[in-house]
């Protein structure tokens, strides 16, 4: 296919995208007079912390085990065993992670808090966590996996299995993940801590596992 | 035209971007480049296109929370692959199809 043939489609498709939008109709149905209503039901007072966790908490679970596919596969990809000698490092790097590290973890766990009443929760305390990863890697203060041991396993794992065990705790009660109505902020924040925790390692584990397989790159 | 829909047409914009470099470019890394510059726009799409009334929708919102997440999981995965094929192969870009 020429370039060109493929510049003149795409234009032409999101030309015609773009005039489909501007004359949308409105919606037939509106879900935010339903996300309202029942929002002091769910457990949290912020409307996207009840959707993810309260309504549509069936589909961040699976979204989780996505993402622990994710490490999964690239674990089964298989890394460079060999060691890497370690790469000189800029002090001005170092030094910085030093001191902002801490203030991320006190960030995330502000974030992780934040998300039952305003925009905050787990997805973006573990990204600020993952972010304090790769910053302490980069500055030469933790080393890149190799391959993780049990203990890092279960605490990659644990937020999913925690997300798993109240799914079926409240699947043989009643419905699948329908909280009891007066537990129903505390089973979010035990889900949300743990997400929190390992979907930070996964995410930072995206970067050490990749980091790890020097041997390839360019010299 | 709201400021809600701005965000959508730049996202469809975006998309466009995307799915030409993905078509266009060779190198692999560049599609993987180009497939996140694609989700990108989806996500203003999603964002922008529901909350035309003025009203921001929680629903679409919390679907781009998780999308974000699983497009950095995916976007990983493909670059571990995408070593993989440099380090056993030593190529680049995948093969061409040639027509027979």
């Amino acid at each position: 296919m020429k370039p060109w043939t493929v510049v003149v489609a795409v234009l032409a498709g999101a030309l015609a995208l773009i005039f489909a939008m501007l004359d949308l109709p409105a919606p037939a149905f509106d879900l935010l007079p339903a996300v309202t209503t029942h929002l002091p039901a769910s457990g949290v007072e912020h409307p996207v912390t009840a959707v993810l966790l309260n309504y549509r908490a069936y589909d961040t679970l699976l979204e989780v085990a996505v993402l622990l596919l994710a490490l999964i596969g690239i674990l089964a990809l298989g890394i460079d065993a060999d060691p890497v000698a370690p790469r000189p490092v800029e002090a001005m790097l170092s030094i910085l992670a030093r001191l902002i590290v801490p203030a991320m973890i006190v960030m995330a766990v502000y974030l992780l808090w934040a998300g039952a009443h305003r925009p905050g929760g787990a997805f973006q305390a573990a990204a600020v966590l993952a972010a304090g990863g790769v910053l302490l890697q980069l500055g030469g203060l933790i080393a890149s996996w190799s391959a993780p041991r049990a203990r890092l396993r279960w605490s990659i794992a644990g937020g999913f299995l925690i997300f798993l065990g109240v799914a079926l705790v409240t699947g043989l009660e009643s419905t699948l993940l329908q909280y009891p109505m007066p537990i129903a902020g505390r089973l979010i924040l035990l889900i949300e801590s743990g997400l929190t925790i390992s979907l930070g390692l996964i995410l930072s584990g995206l970067f050490l596992l990749l980091s790890r397989d020097r041997k390839n790159e360019a010299p | 035209m709201s400021s809600s829909m701005v965000f959508a047409v730049t996202g469809v914009l975006l998309f466009a971007i995307g799915l030409a470099g993905m078509l266009i470019a060779a190198h692999l890394l560049r599609k993987v480049l180009a497939f996140n510059v694609l989700g990108s726009g989806l996500f203003l799409v999603l964002v922008g296109l529901p909350q035309r009334d003025g009203m921001a929708d929680p629903v679409p919102q919390a679907m781009v929370l998780t999308g974000i997440v699983v497009a950095v999981a995916a976007t990983a995965l493909a670059l571990a692959l995408l070593r993989r094929l440099h380090a056993l192969t030593g190529a680049t870009s995948l093969p061409r199809d040639t027509d027979a």
